[in-house]
């Protein structure tokens, strides 16, 4: 298990390394236009860009200049010209916001996820399948822009059962609660639909396997055969799935859903940067918000390594 | 448990009653081309410590029964007819969970994969304690571990302690056979079904799961019901024989009966395709030829007709499974050519029985 985990985590710090060389590669030297120019704004001075090209080392070779701007970004020291905000003082601002959002509505749509996609699979062909699957569609169909406006029109504008938009940090609990509650369920509810599916479709391939027959054959409950064999062995896809979804969002992805509650995490300032065309912080965002997939695509592995002992081996089986 | 399988009141017959009687069972499943009826009037008992082998090819029906028996191919698609009758009970009738008290504790089943039919995320030991725990929620894991071990132990696998922890991946195909039978044998059923138990192993794996199971028949009295379409199979193991075509038993009777005076061409066939050490080398292995027909249009009459090198103008009427030979009521087939026939019509060349070629 330990040489697993060393040889993930390895193999992590390697993709991160090429992420942030084709991140530079991009970034700087693929555009035709001047770099130093594009990261100073529109409205720039000479002596402006003069700075930024030696700050940022663009009058040095290649790896000199990645060398520079990787120190720029990991020592904390990238300021946005336009904005004059320490980008990576405004990602780590924005993290509890993000990860507030994030985890809770992560809650909510496991939750209904598993649930619809277990009663789906158990029920397939019947009611209660049909009208799951309805719901579902219903939910991976709607664009979170227009839900989102939506709910803040019904319940926080017209009928005032939540409050205003924004965000409350954690010191006042109920505050943050009732702030969260929208934006959760309206992050959510895509996400739910599509995770029932992918369980439910998982969980029927299943239950064709001799081994889910075998334990029927034994005498096991239609509950304990579902529960322990056929759920169980249905998480793959659903936890690969859970692992990119969440890195994503965590990693500033909840772009649509901050920005229209005005949530001040990462995702609000990844639009800010965009609409901006903010350089130095969409190079910083778009490195931070790599770490958190490839952390989650580690926790992926691990859980694999925890629910298929074949993985645990780092052999495949016969 | 209040009654054991031996005191239970079981309808009078010779001997006692059977253990396990099947009457007219009929299994039928919906599919999207139409109706399929897999398993159409399979009848048959099973005595206490006996070997029963059902032959048959692939789509004959045999599994379906098997699995029948215990209930597993219930579900909206399929329709169920018939009886199944364990000690004078009847099982077809029986709800769910109901059934599920038999499966695995008066009735275990072992398949054809051992490769795919234990759960490769649990212990070998935890699966034999899960059907333990099934039947007995009051079997504490020390207990019920201890007693995976002992039945380790019995099925041959060496280092059993150690063993009860491995996952189905660390452990062989024989032995994961072997750990399959072990859990079968885990609440001391009175009947096992064994679904081709041997198809998926190498033949001298195959001997050793065999002799396992016929040690077991002999030494706990263990009735078996053997499913296979092997022969040589049969021919070790088997103390009566069911053949079945296209969902129907076309023959049965005893070992003997059946490898020594073959009533049903489709028998025939089946000997005449097994290859004999005894006998010079053949120039080309012998077959049936065609192939088992489709279960959605089945020939009108006797099934095996389109194959069948003897099919006369009779043979557009259902046979039934009588009883042909005067001098034995218990061989019974289903073909309408006469005992005198069948005996010159068999010999394909002197002293070997098989079915000559269809022109």
């Amino acid at each position: 298990m330990l040489r697993f985990l060393v040889r993930r985590v390895l193999g992590a710090i390697a993709v991160l390394l090429a992420i942030s060389i084709l991140v530079f590669l991009i970034f700087n030297v693929v555009p035709a236009t001047n770099p130093a120019a594009r990261i100073a704004g529109k409205n720039a001075t000479p002596q402006l860009i003069k700075n930024v090209e030696k700050e940022w080392g663009f009058d040095k070779s290649l790896p000199e200049q990645y060398w520079t701007q990787m120190k720029l970004i990991f020592t904390g020291k990238v300021v946005s010209i336009q904005s004059h905000i320490n980008v990576d003082k405004r990602i780590e601002e924005g993290i509890p916001a993000t990860a507030s959002l994030c985890i809770g509505a992560a809650i909510i749509w496991l939750a209904f996820g598993f649930a619809f996609g277990y009663f789906s699979a158990i029920r397939a062909g019947g009611f209660t399948d049909r009208a799951l699957t309805v719901l579902a569609l219903v939910g991976i169909s709607m664009p979170v822009f227009w839900l989102a406006s939506l709910m803040l029109y019904y319940f926080t504008y017209k009928l005032e059962i939540f409050p205003n938009s924004g965000y409350v940090s954690l010191s006042n609990p109920w505050q943050w609660f009732t702030h969260l509650i929208l934006p959760w369920i309206s992050l959510a509810i895509l996400y739910a639909g599509f995770y029932s599916r992918v369980l439910r479709s998982s969980m029927l391939d299943v239950m064709n396997e001799d081994y889910v027959r075998t334990a029927r054959a034994k005498g096991l409950s239609q509950r304990q055969v579902m529960t322990r064999h056929v759920l169980r062995n249905s998480l793959i896809p659903v936890i690969t799935l859970f692992g990119l979804d969440f890195g994503v969002l965590i990693g500033g992805g909840a772009i649509v859903t901050e920005t229209l509650f005005n949530i001040e995490g990462v995702g609000l300032f990844t639009s800010e940067a965009l609409k901006n065309q903010d350089f130095p912080s969409i190079m910083a965002i778009t490195i931070f918000g790599a770490f958190f997939i490839v952390l989650f695509n580690i926790l992926v592995d691990i859980a694999y390594a925890y629910l298929d002992p074949r993985i645990r081996l780092g052999t495949s089986a016969t | 448990m209040s009654v054991t399988p031996e005191t239970q009141p079981a309808p009078m017959g010779p001997g006692g009653g059977p253990l396990l009687e099947v009457e007219g069972l009929r299994v039928g499943f919906a599919t999207e081309d139409g109706r399929v009826q897999a398993v159409d009037g399979v009848d048959f008992e099973l005595e206490p410590g006996e070997v029963l082998a059902i032959v048959g090819e692939s789509g004959s029906g045999k599994s379906v029964t098997a699995q029948t028996i215990i209930g597993l191919t219930r579900g909206p698609n399929s329709r169920i007819e018939g009886s199944v009758k364990l000690n004078g009970e009847e099982l077809t009738t029986q709800s769910e969970s109901q059934l599920q008290k038999v499966r695995g504790s008066k009735i275990a089943m072992i398949f054809q994969d051992p490769m795919t039919s234990m759960n490769p995320v649990y212990t070998i030991g935890r699966q034999i304690i899960e059907a333990i725990k099934a039947h007995d929620r009051s079997v504490s894991k020390k207990d019920g571990r201890r007693r995976a071990i002992e039945l380790l132990e019995a099925v041959g696998i060496p280092d059993a302690d150690r063993r009860v922890d491995n996952y189905p991946h660390e452990f062989s195909g024989g032995m994961r056979q072997r750990a399959m039978i072990a859990m079968g044998l885990a609440l001391e059923p009175s009947v096992l079904i064994a679904d081709e138990p041997t198809t998926a192993l190498d033949v001298t794996i195959q001997a050793q799961i065999l002799d396992l199971i016929q040690d077991l028949n002999k030494s706990r009295g263990l009735a078996t019901i053997l499913i296979t379409h092997d022969l040589g199979v049969v021919a070790e193991v088997a103390d009566r024989v069911l053949v079945m075509y296209a969902g129907k038993v076309v023959e049965r009777g005893t070992l003997d009966d059946i490898f020594y005076d073959p009533q049903h061409p489709y028998t025939w066939g089946l000997l005449g395709s097994l290859t004999r050490l005894d006998q010079p080398r053949p120039h080309r292995l012998p077959q049936i030829s065609g192939a088992p027909p489709s279960l959605l249009d089945l020939p009108k009459g006797c099934a095996f007709r389109p194959r069948c090198p003897h099919e006369f103008p009779k043979c557009v009427e259902v046979p039934g499974l009588e009883a042909r030979l005067p001098e034995n009521p218990n061989h019974r087939d289903r073909c309408w050519l006469t005992p005198e026939q069948k005996k010159t019509l068999r010999e394909v060349e002197p002293g070997r029985i098989g079915l000559e070629e269809p022109r």
